[in-house]
């Protein structure tokens, strides 16, 4: 392999692996604080992208700025993850303390839902808008040409929203308070803190992030039914390999699949469809636990 | 028992049976029903309802003026619309439930070619007509001798030989070729036959990439930078839907389309939705001589008039799988048409609308349709053309458009696929010749 298709491999999937980071991360973070799986995550991807590209049509025609353009994209995956977030929450609520299977189902019936919604809101053509990509300029690499928002904005955007969610979890009161009700929430509740409340704010924030996710994709791909069912398999492929509720090891397991996914393009195209889920297969195979969960005390 | 007691429990059986027999649509063979009851399958959800929807769009427009108009020889139609999206098993079992429930007399089924496999044979077990009318898969009829099952339009066979031939036609140097297509049977099968046709007419083209990335797929940087590093001269696919118009757009933006030249084997459904992404210049085909901008066709009243209503209704122009909807319908009105004139102007049984359709020819809303007798297999000519900027629309349209003839293209009746593609030979580029839809 020459050192020229290695960069370019490593550009490559880092993009893609951006995107899966921040869809991954709303549900890394929602199970961590809820204990929740959230089956209608993918839903909240598509949403997201379906409700920013909705407000470029709407708002963004004939603008020339990118930074009203990602304004626009921001807003729409934050819109679009209050509102859905809040309905899954209210919704989950009627089961709290019930079987984690009962839950699982739950959303699986409010992904359900909530897909037939999008198809009765958005219909089935495929839907995007591509101004902001447009906007941001090309720029060429060793003869590739890439598209700026590929190659700078959307592993950054991810690599922000890293940083910005660890210094809330560990320099804030409230991020303090989520990692508490995240290690015990019994404890967390005699010691005063509102677990109700945070659980709430988990799962807004969370539900953001996979907004976000399908907000930012919205400029370079296709917008069309069952997108959301797509991203969620892949997230789950993400979070199981890297531990359920692991925040940095969302983010090297979504380098690890993006990066192994680009590399089999030039190398060995046959496996680029089964390679995230080959990558999760060997992890849980050697560590059923996930790559970076850490050992818990066992309650007795 | 006493016999008043068993007397009256013989009326109740009776009266039970009566009342039960007269829900059913049944009619003494030969008398005309007031209505025909038809199964359509069709996605309507799912990423394929990019062609799901709009052809049932198409089916209700279609049914709705037929009725209007006194139906097939009197006879309205009663449809019901099955969604394909549910997958096999439940199709299948809804299949099996229009035609013994709700005693369907036709089935008109399905866009997906896996759909066909499956129920092609189901039909054959349940003695109803059944019209292939979208999936391509030339192995739903091919090794089978199926007396109830028929396709409408062409199959994979045809589409992809007629594609190399146009390809050779129009860009006849190309030295390199690279194919991007969806990780699905459409995706393999497609590219199969069209790389072994190539293989037999341009032997000295280098295949310098084949990619399948996966379907559904919302991401192909990769694909694009690889595409940008090896530079063919020709970038093949026959994707479609969100996957064509996400791998377009990300390799427009990324000014591949400058680099190769790219051809588009499915293009004509995206040209709409593409807006003016796609440059001018980029190959495209139909699947069918499709095209609401048909040159052949465009003082047809009966097209035209089409095109009008569907795009006030819909917002939106024709694409290919409207056309085939349509072209399914006028197979079975064309089917009943000759059984009913066959039985001396009685309404047919099913054996007698299956026979019809052997060797019927027909008019959809483009060209003339012949159904083989041997296979049931259609021959549908295939439209391909340029893309180019109008005046008239947002959107690229269709230049220097050809028509490749289906006849000598196809599969001859029992013969396999694989081993045809292998015996063609140059001679076909001479005998086959794409004509200009001007002539």
């Amino acid at each position: 392999m020459s050192r020229d298709i290695f960069i370019l491999a490593m550009l490559d999937g880092m993009s893609y692996a951006g995107l899966l980071f921040l869809v991954a991360l709303g549900l890394t973070f929602i199970f961590g604080v809820v204990r929740i799986l959230n089956v209608a995550h993918g839903s909240l991807y598509a949403f997201g992208g379906y409700g920013a590209a909705s407000l470029g049509l709407w708002l963004g025609q004939g603008s020339e700025s990118a930074v009203a353009s990602v304004l626009l994209l921001v807003t729409g995956a934050i819109a679009v993850g209050i509102v859905l977030g809040t309905v899954l929450m209210l919704l989950l609520r009627q089961f709290q303390d019930r079987d984690p299977i009962l839950q699982l189902l739950v959303t699986f019936g409010a992904f359900m839902i909530f897909e037939d919604l999008q198809r009765m809101i958005w219909g089935t053509q495929p839907y995007f808008v591509a101004d902001v990509v447009n906007q941001m300029g090309t720029s060429e690499l060793l003869g590739v040409v890439y598209m700026n928002y590929q190659l700078l904005f959307v592993p950054g955007a991810a690599l922000a929203v890293y940083f910005l969610l660890k210094w809330f979890l560990n320099s804030t009161l409230m991020g303090r308070q989520i990692i508490a009700v995240t290690h015990d929430r019994e404890v967390a509740t005699a010691l005063g803190i509102n677990a109700r409340r945070i659980a709430y704010l988990t799962f807004v924030v969370g539900a953001v992030l996979g907004a976000l996710g399908g907000a930012l994709a919205s400029p370079t791909t296709s917008l069309v039914p069952g997108i959301g069912a797509d991203m969620i398999v892949l997230s789950f492929a993400v979070v199981a390999s890297a531990g359920l509720g692991q925040i940095t090891g969302a983010l090297i397991t979504a380098l690890l699949i993006g990066l192994s996914r680009s590399f089999c393009v030039y190398l060995a195209p046959e496996f680029e469809v089964v390679m995230p889920y080959l990558i999760m297969v060997l992890v849980l195979l050697a560590r059923p636990q996930g790559l970076f969960t850490v050992v818990q005390a066992r309650k007795i | 028992m006493s016999p008043s007691r068993l007397k009256l429990m013989c009326v109740r059986i009776m009266t039970s049976a009566v009342v039960g027999l007269s829900t059913l649509p049944a009619y003494a063979e030969g008398d005309k029903p007031d209505s025909v009851k038809i199964g359509i399958t069709t996605f309507m959800s799912g990423s394929a309802s990019v062609f799901g929807m709009p052809a049932k769009a198409a089916a209700e427009l279609y049914i709705e003026e037929l009725n209007a108009a006194g139906g097939i020889d009197g006879v309205k139609v009663d449809p019901v619309y099955v969604d394909e999206g549910v997958g096999g098993d439940r199709l299948l079992s809804e299949y099996r439930r229009v035609v013994q429930e709700q005693g369907a007399k036709v089935m008109i089924a399905s866009i997906s070619s896996g759909n066909c496999n499956t129920l092609a044979p189901v039909a054959e077990d349940l003695k109803i007509v059944n019209i292939l009318w979208d999936c391509g898969t030339e192995k739903a009829l091919e090794g089978h001798s199926y007396k109830y099952v028929f396709r409408t339009q062409a199959n994979a066979v045809t589409e992809m030989v007629a594609s190399v031939l146009y390809l050779l036609k129009v860009n006849p140097d190309f030295k390199t070729i690279a194919v991007v297509n969806q990780d699905y049977a459409w995706g393999r099968d497609s590219w199969e036959i069209f790389s072994a046709v190539l293989k037999q007419l341009k032997p000295d083209v280098k295949v310098v990439a084949e990619l399948f990335p996966k379907f559904g797929a919302s991401d192909f940087s990769a694909e694009v930078s690889r595409l940008q590093v090896l530079r063919p001269d020709v970038v093949l696919t026959t994707s479609w839907g969100g996957d064509l118009d996400t791998f377009v757009r990300q390799a427009s933006q990324r000014g591949l389309l400058k680099t190769s030249k790219f051809f588009l084997a499915l293009g004509e459904t995206s040209l709409e939705r593409l807006g003016n992404t796609l440059p001018d210049g980029v190959l495209i085909g139909a699947r069918g001589d499709h095209y609401f901008l048909n040159p052949q066709y465009a003082k047809d009243a009966r097209h035209q008039a089409f095109v009008a209503k569907y795009h006030e209704r819909t917002g939106t122009y024709p694409i290919y799988s409207v056309y085939h909807m349509v072209q399914a319908l006028d197979g079975m009105k064309a089917a009943y048409l000759k059984a009913i004139q066959a039985n001396g102007g009685k309404w047919p049984n099913e054996e007698q609308l299956a026979d019809a359709f052997k060797g019927l020819e027909f008019r959809g809303l483009t060209s003339q349709i012949r159904i083989r007798p041997e296979d049931g297999q259609g021959l549908e000519s295939q439209l391909f053309g340029i893309t180019t900027s109008s005046p008239d629309y947002k959107f690229k349209v269709l230049k220097d458009i050809v028509i490749v003839p289906a006849d000598k293209i196809t599969t001859p009746p029992g013969e396999k696929s694989p081993e045809w593609v292998k015996t063609v030979t140059p001679a076909l580029l001479d005998q086959v010749q794409p004509v200009s839809a001007l002539q």
